[in-house]
Protein backbone atom coordinates (compact mmCIF):
# COMPACT_ATOMS: atom_id res chain seq x y z
CA UNK A 1 0.00 0.00 0.00
CA UNK A 2 3.00 2.18 0.79
CA UNK A 3 4.35 1.71 -2.77
CA UNK A 4 1.13 2.55 -4.31
CA UNK A 5 0.82 5.93 -2.31
CA UNK A 6 4.45 6.63 -3.49
CA UNK A 7 3.31 6.02 -7.00
CA UNK A 8 0.28 8.03 -6.36
CA UNK A 9 2.84 11.03 -5.06
CA UNK A 10 4.78 10.80 -8.21
CA UNK A 11 1.92 11.00 -10.57
CA UNK A 12 1.04 14.29 -8.78
CA UNK A 13 4.02 16.01 -8.71
CA UNK A 14 4.46 14.90 -11.89
CA UNK A 15 0.90 16.56 -13.28
CA UNK A 16 1.82 19.33 -11.13
CA UNK A 17 5.12 20.17 -13.38
CA UNK A 18 2.97 19.61 -16.60
CA UNK A 19 0.62 21.95 -15.21
CA UNK A 20 3.82 24.17 -14.38
CA UNK A 21 4.98 23.91 -18.04
CA UNK A 22 1.75 24.66 -19.35
CA UNK A 23 1.48 27.61 -16.77
CA UNK A 24 4.65 29.32 -17.80
CA UNK A 25 3.65 29.07 -21.44
CA UNK A 26 0.67 30.44 -21.38
CA UNK A 27 2.19 33.11 -19.20
CA UNK A 28 4.38 34.22 -21.86
CA UNK A 29 1.80 33.28 -24.45
CA UNK A 30 0.13 36.05 -22.46
CA UNK A 31 3.01 38.03 -22.32
CA UNK A 32 3.24 38.53 -25.48
CA UNK A 33 -0.80 39.57 -26.43
CA UNK A 34 -0.94 41.21 -23.77
CA UNK A 35 -1.77 44.61 -25.14
CA UNK A 36 -4.80 42.72 -26.97
CA UNK A 37 -6.15 41.59 -24.10
CA UNK A 38 -7.38 44.98 -22.78
CA UNK A 39 -10.54 43.05 -21.34
CA UNK A 40 -11.40 39.14 -21.28
CA UNK A 41 -14.88 39.34 -22.43
CA UNK A 42 -13.97 41.05 -25.94
CA UNK A 43 -11.78 38.80 -28.05
CA UNK A 44 -10.67 41.02 -30.53
CA UNK A 45 -9.12 43.87 -31.07
CA UNK A 46 -10.09 47.25 -31.86
CA UNK A 47 -8.93 49.52 -34.66
CA UNK A 48 -6.24 51.12 -31.80
CA UNK A 49 -4.91 48.56 -30.11
CA UNK A 50 -3.53 47.36 -33.56
CA UNK A 51 -1.99 50.62 -34.76
CA UNK A 52 -0.47 50.34 -31.30
CA UNK A 53 1.00 46.85 -31.40
CA UNK A 54 2.17 47.69 -35.18
CA UNK A 55 0.82 44.50 -36.72
CA UNK A 56 -2.36 43.48 -38.14
CA UNK A 57 -3.24 39.64 -38.15
CA UNK A 58 -4.68 38.72 -41.47
CA UNK A 59 -6.42 35.24 -42.03
CA UNK A 60 -5.71 34.13 -46.32
CA UNK A 61 -5.79 30.89 -47.96
CA UNK A 62 -2.45 29.88 -48.27
CA UNK A 63 -3.53 27.25 -51.11
CA UNK A 64 -6.00 28.60 -53.05
CA UNK A 65 -4.56 30.44 -56.35
CA UNK A 66 -5.70 33.12 -57.45
CA UNK A 67 -7.05 34.28 -54.49
CA UNK A 68 -4.45 33.37 -51.43
CA UNK A 69 -1.47 31.54 -52.21
CA UNK A 70 2.25 30.81 -51.32
CA UNK A 71 4.76 31.56 -54.27
CA UNK A 72 8.04 29.38 -54.54
CA UNK A 73 9.70 31.84 -52.45
CA UNK A 74 7.51 31.75 -49.48
CA UNK A 75 5.71 34.22 -49.61
CA UNK A 76 1.95 35.30 -49.90
CA UNK A 77 0.62 36.07 -52.88
CA UNK A 78 -2.86 36.81 -54.80
CA UNK A 79 -6.04 38.93 -55.41
CA UNK A 80 -6.43 39.02 -51.57
CA UNK A 81 -3.29 39.17 -50.38
CA UNK A 82 -2.93 42.30 -52.70
CA UNK A 83 -5.88 44.18 -50.83
CA UNK A 84 -4.48 42.83 -47.19
CA UNK A 85 -1.10 44.79 -47.91
CA UNK A 86 -3.15 47.52 -48.80
CA UNK A 87 -4.49 47.76 -45.43
CA UNK A 88 -1.55 47.05 -43.91
CA UNK A 89 0.23 50.35 -45.41
CA UNK A 90 -2.99 52.27 -45.07
CA UNK A 91 -2.97 51.74 -41.34
CA UNK A 92 0.66 52.13 -41.21
CA UNK A 93 0.90 48.74 -39.69
CA UNK A 94 3.22 44.93 -40.39
CA UNK A 95 1.30 42.56 -41.93
CA UNK A 96 1.20 39.36 -40.49
CA UNK A 97 -0.58 36.43 -42.28
CA UNK A 98 -2.42 33.56 -40.89
CA UNK A 99 -2.79 30.39 -42.82
CA UNK A 100 -6.26 29.84 -42.71
CA UNK A 101 -8.82 26.54 -44.37
CA UNK A 102 -12.48 27.20 -45.29
CA UNK A 103 -13.64 25.17 -42.29
CA UNK A 104 -11.89 27.35 -39.71
CA UNK A 105 -12.54 30.57 -40.81
CA UNK A 106 -15.12 31.54 -38.41
CA UNK A 107 -13.26 30.22 -35.56
CA UNK A 108 -10.41 32.45 -35.82
CA UNK A 109 -12.55 35.59 -35.97
CA UNK A 110 -14.38 33.59 -33.24
CA UNK A 111 -11.40 33.26 -30.99
CA UNK A 112 -10.23 36.60 -32.10
CA UNK A 113 -6.78 34.63 -33.24
CA UNK A 114 -6.97 37.16 -36.26
CA UNK A 115 -8.10 40.41 -36.79
CA UNK A 116 -9.33 40.32 -40.58
CA UNK A 117 -10.38 37.59 -42.52
CA UNK A 118 -9.91 37.71 -45.99
CA UNK A 119 -9.92 34.39 -47.78
CA UNK A 120 -12.48 34.51 -50.56
CA UNK A 121 -14.75 34.67 -48.00
CA UNK A 122 -18.30 34.06 -49.06
CA UNK A 123 -21.38 36.38 -47.71
CA UNK A 124 -23.75 34.33 -46.38
CA UNK A 125 -26.81 34.67 -44.04
CA UNK A 126 -25.55 32.05 -41.71
CA UNK A 127 -22.35 33.50 -41.53
CA UNK A 128 -23.51 36.77 -40.73
CA UNK A 129 -24.48 35.26 -37.55
CA UNK A 130 -21.60 34.47 -36.28
CA UNK A 131 -18.60 37.40 -37.75
CA UNK A 132 -19.51 41.01 -39.27
CA UNK A 133 -18.85 41.25 -43.23
CA UNK A 134 -17.37 44.97 -44.53
CA UNK A 135 -18.41 46.18 -47.66
CA UNK A 136 -18.25 43.17 -50.72
CA UNK A 137 -15.12 44.03 -52.92
CA UNK A 138 -15.68 41.06 -55.69
CA UNK A 139 -18.87 39.22 -57.04
CA UNK A 140 -18.93 35.38 -58.10
CA UNK A 141 -21.93 33.79 -59.93
CA UNK A 142 -21.94 30.52 -62.25
CA UNK A 143 -20.45 30.67 -65.47
CA UNK A 144 -21.21 28.02 -68.49
CA UNK A 145 -18.05 27.13 -70.63
CA UNK A 146 -18.17 24.94 -73.66
CA UNK A 147 -16.66 24.48 -76.92
CA UNK A 148 -15.41 27.41 -79.27
CA UNK A 149 -17.32 25.36 -82.52
CA UNK A 150 -20.64 25.13 -80.72
CA UNK A 151 -20.40 28.26 -78.34
CA UNK A 152 -23.31 28.37 -75.66
CA UNK A 153 -24.19 32.01 -74.95
CA UNK A 154 -27.63 31.66 -73.71
CA UNK A 155 -28.71 29.21 -71.43
CA UNK A 156 -31.67 28.84 -73.85
CA UNK A 157 -29.45 27.24 -76.33
CA UNK A 158 -28.93 24.29 -74.10
CA UNK A 159 -32.65 23.06 -74.07
CA UNK A 160 -32.11 19.45 -74.74
CA UNK A 161 -28.84 19.34 -74.78
CA UNK A 162 -26.62 17.65 -72.24
CA UNK A 163 -25.17 20.44 -69.74
CA UNK A 164 -22.14 18.98 -67.25
CA UNK A 165 -22.63 19.78 -63.75
CA UNK A 166 -20.39 19.08 -60.16
CA UNK A 167 -22.69 17.05 -57.37
CA UNK A 168 -23.45 19.67 -54.26
CA UNK A 169 -22.75 22.75 -56.41
CA UNK A 170 -25.01 26.02 -56.67
CA UNK A 171 -24.81 24.82 -60.37
CA UNK A 172 -26.57 21.61 -59.86
CA UNK A 173 -29.22 23.87 -57.70
CA UNK A 174 -29.48 26.47 -60.06
CA UNK A 175 -29.80 24.72 -63.31
CA UNK A 176 -32.24 21.96 -61.76
CA UNK A 177 -34.52 24.84 -60.42
CA UNK A 178 -34.76 26.77 -63.42
CA UNK A 179 -34.31 25.13 -66.26
CA UNK A 180 -35.48 21.34 -65.80
CA UNK A 181 -35.63 21.28 -69.54
CA UNK A 182 -31.26 21.09 -69.55
CA UNK A 183 -30.21 17.14 -69.46
CA UNK A 184 -27.93 17.35 -66.27
CA UNK A 185 -24.89 15.52 -66.48
CA UNK A 186 -23.33 15.14 -63.06
CA UNK A 187 -20.03 14.08 -61.58
CA UNK A 188 -18.71 14.21 -58.01
CA UNK A 189 -14.97 16.16 -58.86
CA UNK A 190 -13.88 19.14 -61.45
CA UNK A 191 -11.24 16.53 -62.77
CA UNK A 192 -13.91 14.69 -64.01
CA UNK A 193 -15.94 17.03 -65.39
CA UNK A 194 -13.67 18.83 -66.71
CA UNK A 195 -12.63 15.49 -68.67
CA UNK A 196 -15.96 14.73 -69.86
CA UNK A 197 -16.45 18.31 -71.05
CA UNK A 198 -12.73 17.41 -73.23
CA UNK A 199 -14.27 13.98 -74.84
CA UNK A 200 -17.76 15.56 -75.41
CA UNK A 201 -19.79 13.35 -73.01
CA UNK A 202 -21.29 16.95 -72.54
CA UNK A 203 -22.31 19.81 -74.75
CA UNK A 204 -21.06 22.45 -71.98
CA UNK A 205 -19.93 22.38 -68.08
CA UNK A 206 -21.03 25.18 -65.31
CA UNK A 207 -19.58 26.15 -61.96
CA UNK A 208 -18.15 29.10 -60.23
CA UNK A 209 -17.40 31.54 -63.36
CA UNK A 210 -13.87 32.56 -61.35
CA UNK A 211 -13.07 28.38 -61.88
CA UNK A 212 -14.53 28.10 -65.26
CA UNK A 213 -12.81 31.22 -66.74
CA UNK A 214 -9.26 30.43 -65.71
CA UNK A 215 -9.96 26.84 -67.06
CA UNK A 216 -10.77 28.18 -70.66
CA UNK A 217 -7.62 30.03 -70.56
CA UNK A 218 -5.89 26.92 -69.73
CA UNK A 219 -7.94 24.78 -72.56
CA UNK A 220 -7.60 26.19 -76.60
CA UNK A 221 -10.66 25.36 -78.18
CA UNK A 222 -12.73 25.99 -75.20
CA UNK A 223 -14.60 29.66 -74.08
CA UNK A 224 -16.72 30.75 -71.62
CA UNK A 225 -19.78 31.73 -73.61
CA UNK A 226 -22.16 32.96 -70.44
CA UNK A 227 -19.64 34.59 -67.89
CA UNK A 228 -22.17 35.49 -64.89
CA UNK A 229 -25.64 33.62 -64.36
CA UNK A 230 -27.80 32.48 -61.60
CA UNK A 231 -27.47 33.61 -57.80
CA UNK A 232 -24.93 36.50 -57.77
CA UNK A 233 -22.72 35.95 -54.37
CA UNK A 234 -20.65 38.85 -53.04
CA UNK A 235 -16.80 37.95 -51.55
CA UNK A 236 -16.46 40.43 -48.45
CA UNK A 237 -14.19 41.09 -45.95
CA UNK A 238 -14.41 39.99 -42.40
CA UNK A 239 -13.98 40.81 -38.81
CA UNK A 240 -14.95 39.47 -35.59
CA UNK A 241 -19.23 39.53 -34.46
CA UNK A 242 -19.14 43.68 -32.93
CA UNK A 243 -15.50 45.05 -33.67
CA UNK A 244 -17.10 48.33 -34.63
CA UNK A 245 -13.83 50.27 -35.34
CA UNK A 246 -12.55 48.08 -37.76
CA UNK A 247 -15.22 47.25 -39.27
CA UNK A 248 -15.78 51.00 -39.74
CA UNK A 249 -12.43 51.56 -41.10
CA UNK A 250 -12.14 49.02 -43.70
CA UNK A 251 -15.30 49.87 -45.40
CA UNK A 252 -14.06 53.55 -45.14
CA UNK A 253 -11.16 52.29 -46.96
CA UNK A 254 -13.13 50.24 -49.62
CA UNK A 255 -15.36 53.65 -50.56
CA UNK A 256 -11.58 55.42 -50.88
CA UNK A 257 -10.22 53.27 -52.64
CA UNK A 258 -12.73 53.12 -55.52
CA UNK A 259 -11.45 56.52 -56.31
CA UNK A 260 -8.18 55.14 -57.56
CA UNK A 261 -10.45 51.59 -58.91
CA UNK A 262 -7.72 49.97 -56.88
CA UNK A 263 -9.40 46.39 -57.08
CA UNK A 264 -9.55 46.72 -60.73
CA UNK A 265 -5.29 47.02 -60.74
CA UNK A 266 -5.72 44.02 -58.42
CA UNK A 267 -7.26 42.15 -61.01
CA UNK A 268 -4.89 43.09 -63.56
CA UNK A 269 -2.16 42.33 -60.68
CA UNK A 270 -3.02 38.74 -59.76
CA UNK A 271 -6.13 37.63 -61.94
CA UNK A 272 -5.61 38.66 -65.18
CA UNK A 273 -2.80 36.25 -65.64
CA UNK A 274 -5.17 33.51 -64.54
CA UNK A 275 -8.70 34.38 -66.10
CA UNK A 276 -7.21 36.17 -69.31
CA UNK A 277 -7.79 39.81 -71.32
CA UNK A 278 -10.87 38.84 -72.83
CA UNK A 279 -13.12 39.03 -69.84
CA UNK A 280 -15.45 41.84 -68.56
CA UNK A 281 -13.31 43.13 -65.15
CA UNK A 282 -16.80 44.35 -63.81
CA UNK A 283 -18.29 41.23 -63.93
CA UNK A 284 -16.69 40.02 -61.03
CA UNK A 285 -14.80 43.27 -59.53
CA UNK A 286 -16.84 45.84 -56.94
CA UNK A 287 -15.71 49.02 -56.36
CA UNK A 288 -16.12 50.89 -53.33
CA UNK A 289 -18.57 48.10 -52.33
CA UNK A 290 -21.70 48.66 -54.58
CA UNK A 291 -22.97 46.52 -56.49
CA UNK A 292 -24.90 47.03 -60.12
CA UNK A 293 -26.86 44.09 -60.71
CA UNK B 1 5.97 16.61 -70.08
CA UNK B 2 7.24 14.19 -67.67
CA UNK B 3 10.05 16.33 -66.47
CA UNK B 4 7.71 19.40 -66.30
CA UNK B 5 6.38 18.29 -62.38
CA UNK B 6 9.57 17.49 -60.82
CA UNK B 7 11.11 20.84 -61.95
CA UNK B 8 8.08 22.51 -59.37
CA UNK B 9 9.95 20.96 -56.29
CA UNK B 10 13.05 22.70 -56.87
CA UNK B 11 11.86 26.25 -57.88
CA UNK B 12 12.91 29.07 -55.09
CA UNK B 13 12.74 27.66 -52.21
CA UNK B 14 9.88 24.73 -52.48
CA UNK B 15 12.08 22.24 -51.23
CA UNK B 16 13.73 23.53 -48.42
CA UNK B 17 10.33 25.11 -47.28
CA UNK B 18 8.94 21.35 -47.56
CA UNK B 19 12.14 20.18 -45.09
CA UNK B 20 11.66 23.07 -42.99
CA UNK B 21 7.27 21.57 -42.81
CA UNK B 22 8.50 17.89 -42.55
CA UNK B 23 10.58 19.40 -39.13
CA UNK B 24 7.74 20.65 -37.35
CA UNK B 25 6.11 17.31 -38.05
CA UNK B 26 8.54 15.37 -36.81
CA UNK B 27 9.12 18.18 -33.83
CA UNK B 28 5.53 18.08 -33.09
CA UNK B 29 5.36 14.17 -33.36
CA UNK B 30 8.80 14.08 -31.09
CA UNK B 31 8.10 16.19 -28.22
CA UNK B 32 4.31 14.72 -27.86
CA UNK B 33 5.85 11.07 -27.90
CA UNK B 34 8.70 11.93 -25.42
CA UNK B 35 5.49 13.25 -23.08
CA UNK B 36 3.64 10.19 -23.90
CA UNK B 37 5.80 7.88 -22.96
CA UNK B 38 6.76 9.17 -19.83
CA UNK B 39 2.78 10.18 -18.84
CA UNK B 40 1.45 7.37 -21.00
CA UNK B 41 3.59 4.55 -18.08
CA UNK B 42 2.61 6.59 -15.68
CA UNK B 43 -0.94 6.26 -16.40
CA UNK B 44 -0.64 2.34 -17.17
CA UNK B 45 0.39 1.52 -13.94
CA UNK B 46 -2.39 3.99 -12.55
CA UNK B 47 -4.76 1.41 -15.12
CA UNK B 48 -3.71 -1.75 -13.16
CA UNK B 49 -4.43 -0.47 -9.44
CA UNK B 50 -7.12 -2.07 -7.91
CA UNK B 51 -8.43 1.32 -6.64
CA UNK B 52 -12.17 1.24 -8.44
CA UNK B 53 -12.02 5.20 -8.33
CA UNK B 54 -8.82 5.73 -10.00
CA UNK B 55 -9.68 2.65 -12.87
CA UNK B 56 -13.19 4.47 -13.36
CA UNK B 57 -11.69 7.93 -13.98
CA UNK B 58 -8.53 6.65 -15.85
CA UNK B 59 -11.02 4.46 -17.94
CA UNK B 60 -12.98 7.76 -18.55
CA UNK B 61 -10.37 9.62 -19.86
CA UNK B 62 -9.09 6.85 -22.02
CA UNK B 63 -12.45 6.67 -23.67
CA UNK B 64 -12.78 10.32 -24.13
CA UNK B 65 -9.36 10.47 -25.75
CA UNK B 66 -10.71 7.73 -28.15
CA UNK B 67 -13.61 8.53 -28.91
CA UNK B 68 -13.01 12.55 -29.56
CA UNK B 69 -11.80 12.60 -33.60
CA UNK B 70 -8.72 14.41 -32.74
CA UNK B 71 -9.56 17.58 -34.82
CA UNK B 72 -12.25 18.34 -32.02
CA UNK B 73 -9.60 18.42 -29.58
CA UNK B 74 -7.25 20.31 -31.29
CA UNK B 75 -10.13 23.20 -32.37
CA UNK B 76 -10.91 22.74 -28.21
CA UNK B 77 -7.65 23.98 -27.56
CA UNK B 78 -6.39 26.19 -29.86
CA UNK B 79 -9.88 28.66 -30.15
CA UNK B 80 -11.82 26.92 -27.61
CA UNK B 81 -9.36 27.87 -24.79
CA UNK B 82 -9.10 31.06 -26.71
CA UNK B 83 -12.47 32.10 -26.46
CA UNK B 84 -13.88 30.58 -23.11
CA UNK B 85 -10.71 31.89 -21.46
CA UNK B 86 -8.87 33.91 -23.00
CA UNK B 87 -5.85 31.69 -22.95
CA UNK B 88 -3.88 32.31 -26.27
CA UNK B 89 -1.89 29.55 -26.98
CA UNK B 90 0.21 29.26 -30.32
CA UNK B 91 -1.11 26.19 -33.00
CA UNK B 92 2.08 24.43 -32.17
CA UNK B 93 1.89 24.32 -28.52
CA UNK B 94 -1.59 23.69 -28.87
CA UNK B 95 -0.70 20.34 -31.22
CA UNK B 96 1.60 19.33 -28.86
CA UNK B 97 -0.82 19.53 -25.65
CA UNK B 98 -3.34 17.43 -27.85
CA UNK B 99 -0.98 14.69 -29.28
CA UNK B 100 0.38 14.40 -25.93
CA UNK B 101 -3.29 13.87 -24.29
CA UNK B 102 -3.50 11.35 -27.30
CA UNK B 103 -0.44 9.52 -26.90
CA UNK B 104 -0.43 9.51 -23.16
CA UNK B 105 -4.32 7.29 -23.24
CA UNK B 106 -3.10 5.43 -25.45
CA UNK B 107 0.79 4.58 -24.18
CA UNK B 108 -1.29 4.05 -21.01
CA UNK B 109 -3.95 1.28 -22.25
CA UNK B 110 -0.79 -0.27 -23.91
CA UNK B 111 1.38 -0.32 -20.75
CA UNK B 112 -1.62 -1.72 -19.15
CA UNK B 113 -1.99 -4.48 -20.67
CA UNK B 114 1.50 -5.01 -20.74
CA UNK B 115 2.08 -5.34 -17.00
CA UNK B 116 -1.31 -7.49 -16.79
CA UNK B 117 0.54 -9.82 -19.06
CA UNK B 118 2.76 -10.48 -16.69
CA UNK B 119 1.81 -13.36 -14.76
CA UNK B 120 1.38 -13.25 -11.03
CA UNK B 121 3.81 -16.20 -10.37
CA UNK B 122 7.01 -13.76 -11.80
CA UNK B 123 6.15 -11.04 -9.01
CA UNK B 124 5.52 -13.61 -6.35
CA UNK B 125 8.75 -15.48 -7.32
CA UNK B 126 11.01 -12.31 -7.38
CA UNK B 127 9.32 -11.85 -4.08
CA UNK B 128 10.27 -15.19 -2.75
CA UNK B 129 13.57 -15.00 -3.72
CA UNK B 130 13.71 -11.89 -1.32
CA UNK B 131 13.55 -8.65 -4.23
CA UNK B 132 11.67 -6.00 -2.94
CA UNK B 133 8.90 -4.95 -4.38
CA UNK B 134 10.98 -2.51 -6.79
CA UNK B 135 13.97 -4.99 -7.31
CA UNK B 136 11.15 -6.71 -8.80
CA UNK B 137 10.11 -4.28 -11.05
CA UNK B 138 13.33 -3.47 -12.24
CA UNK B 139 14.73 -6.63 -12.98
CA UNK B 140 11.73 -9.04 -13.81
CA UNK B 141 9.00 -6.91 -15.04
CA UNK B 142 9.77 -3.53 -16.48
CA UNK B 143 12.84 -5.81 -18.85
CA UNK B 144 9.66 -7.66 -19.57
CA UNK B 145 7.44 -5.06 -20.37
CA UNK B 146 9.76 -2.62 -22.49
CA UNK B 147 10.08 -5.95 -24.81
CA UNK B 148 6.34 -6.10 -25.48
CA UNK B 149 5.64 -2.30 -25.58
CA UNK B 150 8.14 -1.25 -28.10
CA UNK B 151 6.71 -2.06 -31.60
CA UNK B 152 3.43 -0.66 -29.67
CA UNK B 153 4.97 2.15 -28.84
CA UNK B 154 6.48 2.39 -32.40
CA UNK B 155 3.37 2.11 -34.55
CA UNK B 156 1.70 4.60 -31.89
CA UNK B 157 4.76 7.20 -33.09
CA UNK B 158 4.01 6.53 -37.04
CA UNK B 159 0.84 6.99 -36.35
CA UNK B 160 1.42 10.44 -34.70
CA UNK B 161 3.71 11.54 -37.76
CA UNK B 162 1.41 10.91 -40.13
CA UNK B 163 -2.01 12.29 -37.80
CA UNK B 164 0.10 15.28 -37.56
CA UNK B 165 -1.37 16.94 -40.92
CA UNK B 166 -4.28 17.51 -39.04
CA UNK B 167 -2.71 20.35 -37.38
CA UNK B 168 -2.63 22.49 -40.45
CA UNK B 169 -6.81 23.41 -39.81
CA UNK B 170 -4.94 25.43 -36.45
CA UNK B 171 -2.56 27.42 -38.65
CA UNK B 172 0.63 25.01 -38.65
CA UNK B 173 1.79 25.07 -41.81
CA UNK B 174 3.55 21.43 -41.70
CA UNK B 175 4.98 19.52 -44.49
CA UNK B 176 1.87 18.24 -46.03
CA UNK B 177 0.08 22.24 -45.87
CA UNK B 178 3.54 23.20 -47.52
CA UNK B 179 3.18 20.43 -50.45
CA UNK B 180 -0.51 21.65 -51.28
CA UNK B 181 0.45 25.08 -51.24
CA UNK B 182 3.50 24.48 -53.93
CA UNK B 183 0.55 22.34 -56.10
CA UNK B 184 -2.20 24.88 -55.90
CA UNK B 185 0.45 28.35 -56.81
CA UNK B 186 1.62 25.73 -59.96
CA UNK B 187 -1.99 25.03 -60.68
CA UNK B 188 -2.02 26.62 -63.56
CA UNK B 189 1.36 26.55 -64.98
CA UNK B 190 2.65 22.76 -64.15
CA UNK B 191 -0.92 20.96 -63.74
CA UNK B 192 0.81 17.68 -63.13
CA UNK B 193 2.80 18.83 -60.19
CA UNK B 194 0.50 17.06 -57.76
CA UNK B 195 1.91 13.93 -58.61
CA UNK B 196 5.76 14.70 -57.92
CA UNK B 197 4.63 16.83 -55.07
CA UNK B 198 2.94 14.01 -53.55
CA UNK B 199 5.37 11.41 -54.22
CA UNK B 200 7.62 13.55 -52.57
CA UNK B 201 6.22 13.91 -49.64
CA UNK B 202 5.32 10.51 -49.59
CA UNK B 203 8.76 9.66 -49.40
CA UNK B 204 9.56 12.19 -46.55
CA UNK B 205 7.29 10.64 -44.39
CA UNK B 206 9.13 7.50 -44.92
CA UNK B 207 12.65 8.57 -44.24
CA UNK B 208 10.73 9.83 -41.23
CA UNK B 209 9.28 7.41 -39.70
CA UNK B 210 11.65 4.48 -41.33
CA UNK B 211 14.85 4.98 -38.89
CA UNK B 212 12.51 4.63 -35.92
CA UNK B 213 11.21 1.32 -36.75
CA UNK B 214 14.70 0.03 -37.36
CA UNK B 215 15.48 1.43 -34.04
CA UNK B 216 12.98 -0.12 -32.77
CA UNK B 217 14.05 -3.57 -34.55
CA UNK B 218 17.60 -3.39 -32.93
CA UNK B 219 15.97 -2.74 -29.61
CA UNK B 220 13.58 -5.33 -29.42
CA UNK B 221 16.42 -8.11 -31.34
CA UNK B 222 18.82 -6.34 -27.85
CA UNK B 223 16.28 -6.60 -25.06
CA UNK B 224 15.46 -10.02 -26.24
CA UNK B 225 18.64 -11.55 -25.35
CA UNK B 226 19.47 -9.69 -22.21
Amino acid sequence: MKKLLSLLLTVVLALGVLAGCGNTEEASNEAESNTEKASKDVVYRTLDEIKESGTIKIGVFSDKNPFGYVDEKGEYQGYDVYFAERIAKDLGVEVEYVSTDAANRVEYLKSGKVDIVLANFTVTEERAESVDFALPYMKVALGVVSPDGALITEPEQLNGKKLIVTKGTTAETFFTENYPEIELVKFDQYTEAYNALLDGRGDAFSTDNTEVLAWALQNDGFSVGIESIGNLDTIAPAVSKGNETLLEWINDEIVSLADEEFFHADYKETLEPVYGTSVDIDSLVVEGGVIEE
Amino acid sequence: MQDLGIRVLFMGNNFARLMEGLWITIRISLIAVALSIVFGILLGMLMTVKNPIIRALTKVYLEFIRIMPQLVLLFLVYFGLTKSFGINLSGEVSAVIVFTLWGTGEMGDLVRGALISIPKHQYESGEAIGLSKWQVYYHIIIPQILTRLVPLAINLTTRMIKTTSLVALIGVVEVLKVAQQIIEANRYTVPDSALWIYGTIFFLYFIACWPISLVAKRLEKRWKTA
